[in-house]
C-alpha cells in the first residue's frame, strides 16, 4: 500500500521537486536560530543595504535588518501558522461534515445553513475584523484563519460522508451490529480520508497566504517577524529597495507552490482514478 | 447465411489492440461476421468479452489513442471503414451507421432540448431547411411511439423516463434511415416490461427500414426474442456464430453450452413448501414514505415506497419479492433490517415488533436477520482484510477475537473460497468471490432470516448461476428463511418457495412460485410474466440436465 | 418561467436570513470583544474622556439588556443606519456609499476577467491536453495560484509604473488633470488596469483549473459519445455538449468564490490607493474605527448575497433542471 502510494507520488516529478522545496522550508524554519543567532528584529547592519552588501545576502531593510535572517524565522510563522490553523479548520470542519452527511435530515440541514452562512461571508474581511477586534496575535491569527477556512473542508467532508453513509459496505456494517461510532470512524473515516487529506494540504498553501496578508496589513503578532509584515513594512521605500519585499514575496510564492505540488502529488496518489482523468 | 449482394456490414479479421499492462494483448482478436438487410445480428457474450469493443470500433468511437484496430477491416457500402478518413468516418456515423447505448439516462445531453438534438444530427448529415428539419422531428419521434410529438420536441431529457428517454436515442440514431443500427444492450438498464416495448420497436423499425441491426446483448432470452443470427464472443474471440435456431437449440461450442445452462428458468420439481406454523416474520401493513427534495422553508415531494404491504416468512422458507424498479422492493427489506425505519404498521419477528424498538433495543435482533446486497464491488470495505469484514458481526456481539477469525475461516470454506482469503483484500477478489465473501458475512452471525437484495444481478450470467446455487445449498443446509428481492421474474421463480409481486409500493400479488408462474391471477404479474424475453425458447433438455449436474457437484471457487 | 421566479424570490428571501445572522455576528463580535464596549465603539478616538465614553454607552444603550440593545442594533441596520464614525465625524453609512461605487467597478471588471479568462484558458488546456499550450497555462495556473496577490500588485507597480512608466501606480484617476468624456474613461481605465489583473489573477488561475478538470470529466461522458455517434463536427461536439456542461460547475463555484473576490479587494485597494470600500476597510484598521470596519462587514456580505444571487441567474438560465431541484 504505502509502496504503491511512493511510486504513485514519485511519478508527479512536481511533487517531488515541491517536497524538496518543501523539506528545505522546514529546514529553515528549524534551524533560523543557528543560522541567524540574532534576533530578526535587531539592527545588524546599516540601514538600506542592497543584496549582496555590507556583509548580507539579501540586504537590509529600513533600520538595518538583516532580510534573508528575517525570512529565515519568517517561515516559522508561516509554517506553524499554516499547519496549526489547517488542523483546527480540519477539526471544526470535518466533525461537522461527517455529521451533517451521516445523519442527513435536519441535522444536515442545520449545519449547512451555517457552513452556507460562513461561506457567504467574505472570509478575508471577516478575519480582518476578528484579528483586529481580539488584537493581533499568534493565537487570534491563526484562529480567525481556521475559522475562515473550515467551510470547504466541512463540504466536501459532508460530500464523502453523504455518499459512504448509503454505500453498501456501511449498511452491511449497520446490520451486523456495528456501534455508530465504531461506523463512522472505521468504516466511513478511513475511506473519506484521501480527498480529505489532498483538500487539507491545499488548505495549508492558502492558510499561508491569508497569514501573510493579514501581517501585511499589520495584523500579524508583532512579536514574531513574518514575510507579509517585511512585505507591509517596506512597500513605501519599494521605489528605492525592491529587495526588501521581493524576496519575502519569493519566499511565500516558493513555500505556496511547493506546498500545492505537494497536494498534486498526493492527489495523484491517493485518488488514481481520478488523477489519471487529470492526465488525459 | 445471405451474404451475396445485400450484405451491409462485412467484418474480416478485426483485431484491437489494448495499452500495455492491460490483462490481455487484445480485446478483440480475429472477429469475423457480416450483416446483410434485414438482418438481426445478436452478439452475446459476458463482459469483458469484447462485443461492445468491437461495436465501437466500427463506429470510430474507440477511446484513442490507448485502444485501436490493429488488424482487420470492416467494409460498409464497399469500403473499409477503418480506412476512411476523419470527415469520411463522420459522414458515415449518424449517417450510414446509427448507434444506440446502454445507459439512457446519461446518453442524452441534460441541458439541450430533445427536438434540437434530433434536429442536430440531421442538421449534420442532411440539406433540410429548418421547417422540413422540424417536420422530421416529429415524424420520428411519433415513428418511435412517443406520445404528444410536439409538446416533447421541447423538452428537456430531465422530464422523460428511462424507457422514453431509449426511444429518443433510437429516433435520433434512425434520424437519416441508416443502413446499419448498432444497439449496445440498449435495454438492460431498462424494466421488463420497458424492455419489451424497445425490442418491439426495435424489431419494427428494422422491418420498415429495411436494415441491418448489430444487436449486442448479454441476455439469451433477449436473443431469443429477437435475432436472425447470434455470434457468441469469449474474451475477444468468437467462439461460435450460427442461425438463432443452430446457436440457441443445437450449440455446439462448450462455452455457449455453459452460457444457456446457465440461464435463469423456473424449476419445475420443487417441492411445495409447507406454511404451517408460526410464521418467523409477519409483516403487517407496512407503509414507508420518502420526502423528496425540500429544506428548511418549503416542504419537498413525497414518495410512497411502500404502501399497505403485508406479508409473512416462515422459517426455512424463501420468499422472492419481484417488482421493477420504483416498485419498492428495496424499500421493504431494508425496513425489516431497521436500514429504514416505516411510517406505519408492524413488523413482527419471532413475537417481537421491531418497528417499535429503539436503536439499542434493536441490536440483539440484527444477530437474527442479515442481509446479502446488490453491488460485490460497494459491499466490501476496500480498507479491510475480509478476515476482518466477516468477523466484523461476532466481533460486534462480543466473540473473542481468535474464535470470530476461526469462525470467518471456516466460512469462507463453507461459501466455497479458501480459508486464505481472510487474509487478503477485497480488491484480489472477482464479483462473484466478492458475493461469496458477503454471503459469509451474513452467515457469520448464525440469522435466522437473510434478506438478499439483488444479490446476482450485478453479476456475469455463469456466476449468478453458481451464487444462486449456493444461496439454495446454504439455506437449504443451515434452515434459513430468505426473503430474496429480485427484478427478474425467472431469479425469483428458479430459488423461490414463494413470490410477491410489488408494483407501486404494494404487493400485488402472492402465491407459490408454481401458482404466480403457471397461472398469475393479477393483471400486472400477467404483464411481467408476458414480458420475459425469449419465451418461445426451450432451453435445450440436455443443457437442463448440464445445470442440475452442476448444481450437485462440489462447487470451485472460480467465480 | 414562474419557476425561475419563485427560485429566485426563495433565494432572495434565503438572503435576508443569512444577513441576519451576519447582523448577528457582527453585534456579537463587539460584544464579545475583550474590554468595554464602549471603547470598542469609540475606537482610540476618544477613549480618555470619561465624559465621552459615558455620552456613547448612553447613546448605544449599552446600560440597557442584551435583547434589547440587539433589538435596536438590528432595526438600526435595517433602517440603513451603520453607526457613526467618531474618527472621521460622519455617519459609517455615508462613507461607505460614497467608496462603494468605485469597489463595485473594480470587483466587478475582476469578477468577469477572472472567469472570462479562466474558462477561455482552461478550455484551451483542456482541448490540447498533454501538449505544450496546456503545460504553459497549467504552470502559469500554478503560479498564479501560489503567489500573494498584493505581492503581484507590488511587483506591477515596480514594473510598469516606476521601470516602465506605462501605467499609472495610484488612485482612481489622475489627480487635478480635470478629464473629461473620453478622455477620462481611458485614464480611469489606465488606472483600473494594475488592480483588475492583481485581483483577477488568482481567480483567474482558479477557474482556468476548474474548467479543465471539469471539461476532461465532462470530455468521458455518455451524451459526448452520442454526439460523436451522430457524426457531429468535433467543434460542435465540444462547444455545445462539453462545454456547456463543463461550464456548471464552475459557475457554482465562482458564486462561492464572490467573497473571496471582495475580499481581496481590501489587499489591492490598499496597494493600489484605490479609493473604494477596501482601502477605508485599511484605514479604519490602522485608526481602529470599530464601527466602519463593522459597517464595512455588512455591507460586503451584502454585495457578496448579490453576487451570489446574480450567479443563481445565470445558472438557471443555462441548466433547465434547475426548476425542480
Amino acid at each position: 500500500m504505502s509502496r504503491e502510494f511512493w511510486k504513485a507520488f514519485a511519478r508527479n516529478r512536481g511533487a517531488i521537486i515541491g517536497l524538496i522545496i518543501l523539506a528545505g522550508v522546514v529546514f529553515l524554519a528549524l534551524f533560523a536560530d543557528l543560522l541567524y543567532p540574532t534576533s530578526p528584529w535587531d539592527m545588524v547592519t546599516r540601514p538600506f543595504a542592497p543584496p549582496l552588501s555590507a556583509g548580507t545576502l539579501m540586504g537590509s531593510d529600513t533600520l538595518g535588518r538583516d532580510i534573508a535572517s528575517g525570512i529565515a524565522h519568517g517561515a516559522r510563522v508561516s509554517l506553524l501558522i499554516g499547519l496549526t490553523s489547517t488542523a483546527a479548520a480540519l477539526l471544526i470542519g470535518v466533525t461537522l461534515g461527517a455529521l451533517a452527511g451521516f445523519y442527513g435530515g435536519r441535522v444536515d440541514d442545520a449545519i449547512m445553513r451555517f457552513t452556507e452562512l460562513f461561506q457567504t461571508i467574505p472570509n478575508f474581511v471577516l478575519a480582518v475584523m476578528l484579528v483586529a477586534i481580539f488584537t493581533p496575535s499568534i493565537t487570534s491569527v491563526t484562529a480567525s484563519i481556521a475559522i475562515v477556512s473550515w467551510p470547504p473542508l466541512a463540504r466536501l467532508a459532508r460530500g464523502e460522508f453523504l455518499s459512504l453513509r448509503s454505500r453498501e459496505f456501511v449498511q452491511a456494517a449497520i446490520t451486523t451490529g456495528q456501534s455508530t461510532p465504531s461506523i463512522i470512524l472505521r468504516e466511513i473515516l478511513p475511506n473519506s480520508m484521501s480527498p480529505i487529506i489532498v483538500a487539507a494540504s491545499l488548505t495549508v498553501a492558502t492558510a499561508i497566504l491569508l497569514e501573510s496578508a493579514l501581517s501585511f496589513l499589520g495584523l500579524g503578532d508583532p512579536n514574531m517577524m513574518s514575510w507579509g509584515y517585511m512585505i507591509g513594512a517596506s512597500r513605501t521605500v519599494m521605489r528605492q529597495a525592491w529587495w526588501m519585499s521581493f524576496f519575502p514575496g519569493v519566499a511565500i510564492l516558493i513555500t505556496v507552490l511547493a506546498i500545492n505540488l505537494v497536494g498534486e502529488g498526493l492527489n495523484d496518489a491517493l485518488n488514481p482514478k481520478l488523477a489519471r482523468k487529470g492526465k488525459g | 447465411m445471405s451474404e451475396t449482394d445485400n450484405v451491409v456490414l462485412d467484418v474480416r479479421g478485426l483485431t484491437i489492440s489494448l495499452p500495455e499492462g492491460a490483462e490481455r494483448a487484445h480485446a478483440v482478436e480475429d472477429v469475423n461476421f457480416t450483416i446483410a438487410e434485414n438482418e438481426l445480428l445478436c452478439i452475446v457474450g459476458e463482459s469483458g468479452s469484447g462485443k461492445s469493443m468491437t461495436a465501437h470500433a466500427i463506429m470510430g468511437l474507440l477511446p484513442a489513442p490507448h485502444v485501436k484496430v490493429a488488424d482487420g477491416e470492416a467494409i460498409l457500402n464497399g469500403r473499409d471503414v477503418f480506412t476512411r478518413s476523419e470527415a469520411e468516418q463522420r459522414a458515415m456515423r449518424g449517417g450510414d451507421v446509427g448507434m444506440i447505448f446502454q445507459e439512457p439516462m446519461t446518453a442524452l445531453n441534460p441541458l439541450m432540448r430533445v427536438g434540437e438534438q434530433i434536429d442536430e444530427a440531421l442538421r449534420a448529415h442532411a440539406d433540410m431547411d429548418a421547417a422540413r428539419r422540424r417536420e422530421r422531428v416529429l415524424e420520428l419521434l411519433a415513428a418511435v411511439g412517443l406520445p404528444d410529438p410536439e409538446s416533447l420536441r421541447r423538452s428537456y431529457p430531465f422530464r422523460l423516463s428511462g424507457g422514453q428517454r431509449q426511444r429518443v436515442m433510437i429516433a435520433m440514431a434512425l434520424a437519416l434511415e441508416p443502413r446499419l443500427l448498432i444497439a449496445d444492450e440498449p435495454t438492460t438498464a431498462l424494466d421488463v416490461t420497458t424492455q419489451k416495448q424497445i425490442l418491439e420497436l426495435i424489431q419494427r423499425m428494422q422491418r420498415e427500414l429495411g436494415m441491418a441491426v448489430m444487436f449486442i446483448t448479454h441476455d439469451f432470452g433477449v436473443v431469443a426474442e429477437i435475432a436472425d443470427r447470434v455470434a457468441v464472443m469469449q474474451e475477444g474471440r468468437c467462439v461460435e456464430i450460427g442461425t438463432a435456431d443452430e446457436v440457441l437449440n443445437r450449440p455446439q461450442h462448450p462455452y455457449t453450452r455453459e452460457l444457456i445452462a446457465a440461464v435463469p428458468h423456473y424449476i419445475e420439481h420443487r417441492d411445495a413448501f409447507n406454511r404451517e406454523g408460526e410464521p418467523l416474520l409477519d409483516a403487517q401493513n407496512v407503509r414507508k414514505v420518502f420526502s423528496l427534495g425540500g429544506g428548511f422553508l418549503r416542504r419537498g415531494r413525497e414518495l410512497v415506497a411502500a404502501d399497505d404491504v403485508s406479508l409473512t416468512i416462515h422459517p426455512g422458507e424463501t420468499v422472492g419479492i419481484v417488482g421493477e424498479s420504483g416498485s419498492g422492493k428495496s424499500t421493504l427489506g431494508r425496513c425489516l433490517l431497521g436500514l429504514h425505519r416505516a411510517d406505519g404498521g408492524q413488523i413482527v419477528f419471532d413475537g417481537t415488533d421491531l418497528n417499535r424498538l429503539g436503536r439499542r433495543a434493536f441490536h440483539p435482533f440484527r444477530q437474527r436477520i442479515q442481509m446479502v446486497f446488490q453491488d460485490p464491488y460497494a459491499s466490501l470495505n476496500p480498507r479491510y482484510k475480509v478476515g476482518r469484514i466477516v468477523a466484523q458481526g461476532p466481533l460486534a456481539f462480543g466473540t473473542p477475537r481468535s474464535e470470530a477469525y476461526a469462525r470467518a475461516r471456516e466460512l469462507l470454506e463453507l461459501v466455497g473460497l479458501d480459508a486464505s482469503a481472510a487474509e487478503r483484500f477485497p480488491h484480489e477478489f472477482s464479483g462473484g468471490q466478492r458475493q461469496r465473501i458477503s454471503i459469509a458475512r451474513a452467515l457469520a452471525l448464525d440469522p435466522e432470516l437473510l434478506v438478499a437484495d439483488e444479490p446476482v444481478s450485478a453479476l456475469d450470467v455463469s456466476v449468478q448461476t453458481q451464487v444462486l446455487d449456493l444461496l439454495d445449498d446454504i439455506r437449504h443446509r443451515l434452515g434459513l428463511a430468505m426473503m430474496f428481492i429480485t427484478h427478474d421474474l425467472r431469479v425469483a421463480a428458479q430459488v423461490s418457495d414463494t413470490i410477491a409481486v410489488m408494483q407501486t409500493g404494494r404487493i400485488v400479488e402472492v402465491g407459490t412460485s408454481k401458482e404466480v408462474f403457471s397461472n398469475p391471477q393479477h393483471p400486472y404479474t400477467q404483464e411481467l410474466l408476458a414480458a420475459i424475453p425469449g419465451q418461445n425458447w426451450e432451453i435445450p433438455e440436455d443443457l437442463r440436465h448440464l445445470r442440475a449436474q452442476r448444481a450437485r457437484t462440489p462447487r470451485g471457487a472460480d467465480a | 418561467m414562474g419557476k425561475i421566479v419563485s427560485f429566485l424570490g426563495r433565494r432572495v428571501v434565503k438572503s435576508l436570513f443569512i444577513l441576519l445572522a451576519i447582523v448577528l455576528i457582527n453585534f456579537a463580535l463587539i460584544r464579545a470583544a475583550p474590554g468595554d464596549p464602549a471603547l470598542v465603539i469609540a475606537g482610540q478616538s476618544g477613549a480618555s474622556d470619561p465624559q465621552y465614553i459615558e455620552q456613547l454607552r448612553e447613546k448605544f444603550h449599552l446600560d440597557e439588556p442584551l435583547p434589547q440593545q440587539l433589538w435596536t442594533y438590528v432595526t438600526d441596520v435595517a433602517t440603513g443606519d451603520l453607526g457613526y464614525s467618531y474618527r472621521q465625524q460622519r455617519p459609517v453609512w455615508d462613507l461607505i456609499a460614497e467608496r462603494l461605487p468605485a469597489t463595485l467597478l473594480l470587483t466587478g471588471i475582476a469578477y468577469v476577467f477572472s472567469l472570462g479568462m479562466g474558462l477561455l484558458l482552461g478550455t484551451l488546456a483542456a482541448v490540447k491536453v498533454g501538449r505544450w499550450s496546456d503545460t504553459a497555462i497549467t504552470t502559469i495556473a500554478l503560479l498564479a495560484y501560489a503567489t500573494p496577490l498584493y505581492w503581484i500588485g507590488l511587483m506591477m507597480i515596480l514594473l510598469f509604473s516606476v521601470q516602465l512608466g506605462w501605467l499609472p501606480a495610484f488612485g482612481y484617476q489622475s489627480v487635478g488633470a480635470g478629464l473629461t468624456g473620453l478622455d477620462h474613461f481611458v485614464d480611469v481605465a489606465a488606472h483600473l488596469v494594475m488592480p483588475v489583473l492583481t485581483l483577477g489573477l488568482f481567480y483567474m488561475a482558479v477557474y482556468a483549473r476548474l474548467t479543465r478538470s471539469s471539461i476532461l470529466e465532462v470530455r468521458d461522458m455518455d451524451f459526448v459519445k452520442t454526439a460523436r455517434a451522430k457524426g457531429l463536427p468535433e467543434r460542435r461536439v465540444v462547444v455545445r455538449h462539453v462545454l456547456r456542461n463543463a461550464v456548471l460547475p464552475v459557475i457554482t463555484f465562482a458564486g462561492i468564490q464572490a467573497g473571496y473576490l471582495i475580499g481581496g479587494s481590501i489587499l489591492v485597494e490598499t496597494v493600489f490607493a484605490w479609493p473604494g470600500v477596501g482601502r477605508l476597510a485599511f484605514d479604519a484598521l490602522l485608526q481602529r474605527d470599530y464601527q466602519v470596519l463593522l459597517g464595512i462587514f455588512v455591507v460586503t456580505s451584502i454585495m457578496v448575497l448579490v453576487f451570489n444571487i446574480i450567479t443563481d441567474l445565470v445558472y438557471t438560465l443555462i441548466d433547465p433542471r434547475i426548476e425542480v431541484s
